[in-house]
């Protein structure tokens, strides 16, 4: 019989492989923004399982607003990302240092 | 082992492979690939818990659109892989230091409650109706205001992405809207004097 601690654990393992992907892809934009779709992942399937459980749809309207808004996310990032390579030939973080002072 | 254990420890093992191999893989495309396979593995256990339409909106918003931006764009830049790849397990303690408490933190918590270990009756009323059905009246009458500010949202991301990504090129022809707007009757117009029919005619040869 599969329970709901099951389908926790699940989400709650995605998310902390995402988290290492993170610390290990540091130097590469691409690679932390799919971590982060990986993140999101995580939450929505806490939120579709929990919305079954309970017996409760609000869950799942919670998991579309989160697609909606990963979409944009995913959209304004990239074009972001085109951007910055456009002007400065290269993604890596550690040439990103414009900003600093 | 009844069928529904066998497709989730299936959909499971599935999931975190393809994500194992999301953080791990050398070049993105195969990055980016595995988080397709990620993507249709989360939906099939969707499925299992009956959120239907959401496990097809997952593959279609996911894998048909945001998935294939990923690649596009990966492919459109052109990638040094061997720096990025420098130095690439300096990090691994400190990654699998702070994933692992996170990790234990969260199976300590979930481990605690006894009480949702068991699945609670389904109404009938979704059974019969449909997910498809009930999620769209909820999200037409009780959510109406988040549903209109979500057109918001990808609307602005529209823009936001055109607006980022237009590139003037130099060699376009253009009309300024601004000399165009501010031309008088003294640009563009000349008034020249004249002889008139019956004034004195200039000899041809």
């Amino acid at each position: 019989m599969i329970t709901l601690s099951h389908y926790l654990v699940l989400a709650a393992i995605l998310f902390s492989i995402s988290i290492a992907g993170i610390f290990l892809n540091r130097k590469n934009i691409i690679i932390i923004l799919m971590s982060i779709e990986l993140m999101l992942l995580a939450v929505n399937i806490n939120f579709v399982a929990f919305s079954h459980y309970l017996g409760d749809l609000s869950g799942q309207i919670f998991v579309f607003f989160i697609l909606t808004v990963a979409a944009a996310e995913a959209a304004i990032g990239l074009a972001i990302l085109v951007v910055l390579f456009r002007n400065l030939k290269t993604i890596n973080v550690d040439d990103i240092g414009e900003m600093r002072g | 082992m009844s069928f529904e254990n066998f497709s989730f420890y299936m959909f499971a093992t599935v999931l975190i492979g393809a994500a194992l191999s999301v953080i791990f893989s050398r070049n993105p495309v195969h990055a980016a690939l595995s988080l397709v396979l990620a993507f249709f593995t989360a939906a099939g256990i969707w499925l299992m818990l009956e959120a239907e339409f959401l496990a097809i909106s997952l593959i279609l918003v996911y894998v048909g659109a945001v998935m294939v931006l990923f690649l596009f764009v990966v492919m459109m830049l052109d990638i040094n892989l061997n720096r990025m790849r420098e130095g690439y397990w300096n990090y691994l303690l400190p990654a699998l230091v702070v994933s692992g408490i996170f990790l234990a933190e969260l199976i300590v918590l979930i481990g605690g409650r006894v009480s949702f270990s068991k699945p609670l009756e389904v109404p009938a009323a979704i059974t019969v109706e449909g997910n498809t059905l009930q999620l769209g009246r909820l999200l037409y009458t009780e959510y109406l205001y988040a549903f209109e500010l979500a057109a918001v949202i990808l609307l602005v991301a529209i823009v936001a992405a055109i607006a980022l990504t237009l590139r003037r090129r130099k060699d376009m022809k253009l009309v300024s809207t601004d000399e165009q707007f501010s031309a008088n009757r003294e640009n563009r117009l000349k008034i020249v004097s004249m002889p008139t029919e019956g004034g004195r005619r200039e000899d041809p040869s």
